[in-house]
């Protein structure tokens, strides 16, 4: 853990690496960028502005919203492995995907709308119809329960998987190999159009999930502490479960379900600057965005022209990372 | 000036757990509530804390209905310390106790609030735990850092005069014998400097030492209330325990209550 002067540093610190992650993911590809002729050079200027920039965008606005949903999540379900995923919101964006993906939905919906669309904004409504049911489920005699949405979203998980095994069954070569891509995330698809849409809604979210702090902190504690602190909890979940809803939906839609960011970025900010979601929130938002702008520009790199899914990778890296801190720090963490 | 139950009834299912009980947490005193496991204790605290809503009655805060009190109001004049902890997350010691001091939305770590802090660590008996990860405490420990906190919640203010409440539900439940009376004498001198304070024990002998009131509840009903020593009768207590218990006489200090020989396992 971080001692008083290092602790300060901490910010800064991640503040100038997301400063110096983004030039470095904006220069690297396929396409030599010669920084000073960039406005003559055609190919580059069309690399750069169509595809590099908005593709770092949208991975340091997800990564940030990511990490930040995390943290949310473990504090109201009071389990340090929770992440948005058990809200159900992935599982029904990826079903709407499913759908897509299939002859079955998909030869007569691209009549009306062309996929690029369709896709994201079907998976923006499942997300949000899958969460809205499992939310629901937990609601008992005006209050939320936590451990009924946590077993409410199992259930979801579990029957959309089901139908999503079905689907597939049914589906085309095509439409399998685009679905099984999409399900692994990639942060290319999205182009400025998408990005407009979904930015503020990531960008509110993010900039408002650190002025929960105290909340957030108090719940920590129990329900029932939190309200005796003067908390009104059962308003401060709603307002938090609907911010983590609609931001993972935004994200899923655009990016497809990238793991383990949610999960290990505020790990590891509690290990160097302990549970507190002042210094937590904001430290994960950096965090998160430095991390997924170096894996996306690893994914799109390492094996050009091929691209690896990026959500591939931060599973891959992740699980691993995620197992050590397991083993070696279950207490420091918050496991019992 | 009181915080106050008013023939509360609490159902659950077919369960009467209170039944038109009342009770009043007076400024200045330390009450304690007794009574058998699943007596309705835990259930009428939860009442008073604004927990649980009764079925019928209510309760007040200086004759104002609870719920119509600004929860920041309540929280600033009235502190609750549960039996179970779930926080699991590694807090320090100190951060823990600072939580208690979130009503009062002040910079945590300005000196006047790290002074609250340290002082609150103090009077339970927890200082030496201070720097210490929470979720490497052992229970008592805990407990008396979770005292802390509450104590710390309701540090009262220079000029501010409104009577503070402190609710705790068995504070001493996983405290050693000398803890268990350091814990009783900080709320002596909390409640002898105004606080309203309402202990849940399982010791009467603890509560025949250090309280002012005694209320002894049973299947939901109080059956006695008053001085330590007229509640809590040998016989009284033997009847509503199912216990032969006989008062024995040590020195010149209160009553010591013992069970009697010939006790012949759990009575049904």
């Amino acid at each position: 853990m971080l001692s008083g002067p290092a602790r300060a540093l901490l910010l800064p610190g991640l503040v100038i690496l997301l400063i110096a992650a983004v030039p470095l993911s904006l220069s690297v590809g396929m396409i030599q960028i010669d920084w000073p002729r960039i406005g003559d050079d055609d190919t580059a200027s069309i690399a750069l502005l169509q595809l590099r920039l908005p593709r770092v965008l949208l991975a340091v606005l997800i990564g940030a919203v990511m990490a930040q949903t995390g943290a949310v999540a473990q504090a109201l379900f009071r389990n340090p492995l929770a992440e948005p995923g058990l809200i159900g919101v992935s599982a029904g964006a990826a079903l709407a995907a499913a759908l897509v993906h299939t002859a079955l939905v998909g030869a007569s919906a691209v009549a009306v709308l062309p996929p690029s669309l369709l896709l994201p904004i079907a998976a923006f409504a499942g997300g949000l119809a899958a969460a809205f049911v499992v939310l629901r489920l937990a609601r008992r005699d005006g209050q939320t329960d936590m451990t009924t949405m946590l077993l409410a979203g199992t259930a979801i998980n579990a029957f959309v998987a089901a139908i999503v095994g079905l689907l597939s069954a049914r589906a085309d070569d095509a439409g399998l190999r685009g679905f099984t891509l999409w399900m692994y995330g990639n942060l290319g698809r999205a182009g400025w159009n998408e990005i407009a849409v979904a930015a503020p809604l990531l960008l509110a979210v993010g900039l408002w999930l650190p002025r929960e702090a105290r909340g957030l902190d108090a719940l920590l504690l129990g329900d029932a502490e939190a309200q005796h602190l003067g908390i009104d909890v059962e308003r401060l979940k709603r307002r938090l479960l609907i911010a983590v809803v609609l931001a993972t939906g935004a994200a899923v839609s655009l990016a497809g379900v990238i793991g383990f960011v949610g999960l290990v970025v505020p790990h590891a900010i509690r290990l160097l600057a302990g549970p507190g979601h002042r210094l937590l929130m904001p430290a994960s938002a950096l965090l998160g965005a430095i991390l997924l702008t170096l894996a996306d520009t690893v994914a799109r790199t390492a094996a050009a022209p091929a691209e690896w899914p990026v959500g591939a990778l931060t599973s891959a890296l992740g699980a691993p990372f995620f197992l050590a801190l397991l083993l070696r720090m279950r207490t420091r963490i918050g496991l019992p | 000036m009181t915080l106050a139950a008013t023939t509360v009834t609490c159902i659950a299912g077919q369960r009467r757990l209170l039944d038109a009980v009342s009770l009043q947490v007076t400024p200045g005193a330390l009450h304690v509530l007794l009574g058998p496991n699943g007596a309705g204790k835990s259930t009428l605290l939860g009442v008073l804390a604004g927990d649980r809503r009764p079925q019928a009655g209510q309760v007040t805060l200086d004759d104002r209905p609870l719920g119509e009190w600004p929860t920041i109001t309540v929280a600033r004049r009235r502190a609750v310390m549960m039996q179970r902890d779930e926080l699991r997350f590694p807090f320090s010691v100190d951060e823990v106790v600072a939580l208690g001091r979130l009503p009062w939305q002040r910079r945590a770590n300005a000196a006047g609030e790290r002074a609250i802090v340290a002082s609150s660590l103090a009077q339970a008996g927890a200082a030496q735990l201070a720097g210490r990860r929470y979720p490497e405490l052992s229970g008592g420990e805990r407990a008396r850092v979770q005292l802390a906190r509450a104590l710390a919640q309701i540090h009262a203010d220079d000029g501010d005069a409104a009577a503070r409440y402190l609710l705790l539900d068995e504070p001493t439940a996983s405290l050693d014998f000398a803890f268990q009376h350091q814990v009783l004498l900080t709320l002596r001198q909390l409640a002898d400097r105004g606080t309203g304070v309402l202990a849940i024990l399982q010791d009467p002998n603890l509560a025949l030492r250090h309280a002012d009131a005694v209320s002894l509840l049973a299947a939901g009903r109080v059956v006695a209330s008053g001085s330590p020593a007229s509640v809590l009768d040998a016989d009284r207590l033997s009847a509503v325990y199912g216990l032969p218990i006989v008062a024995a006489k040590v020195a010149d200090g209160p009553p010591t209550l013992l069970v009697a020989k010939g006790l012949q396992g759990i009575p049904e």
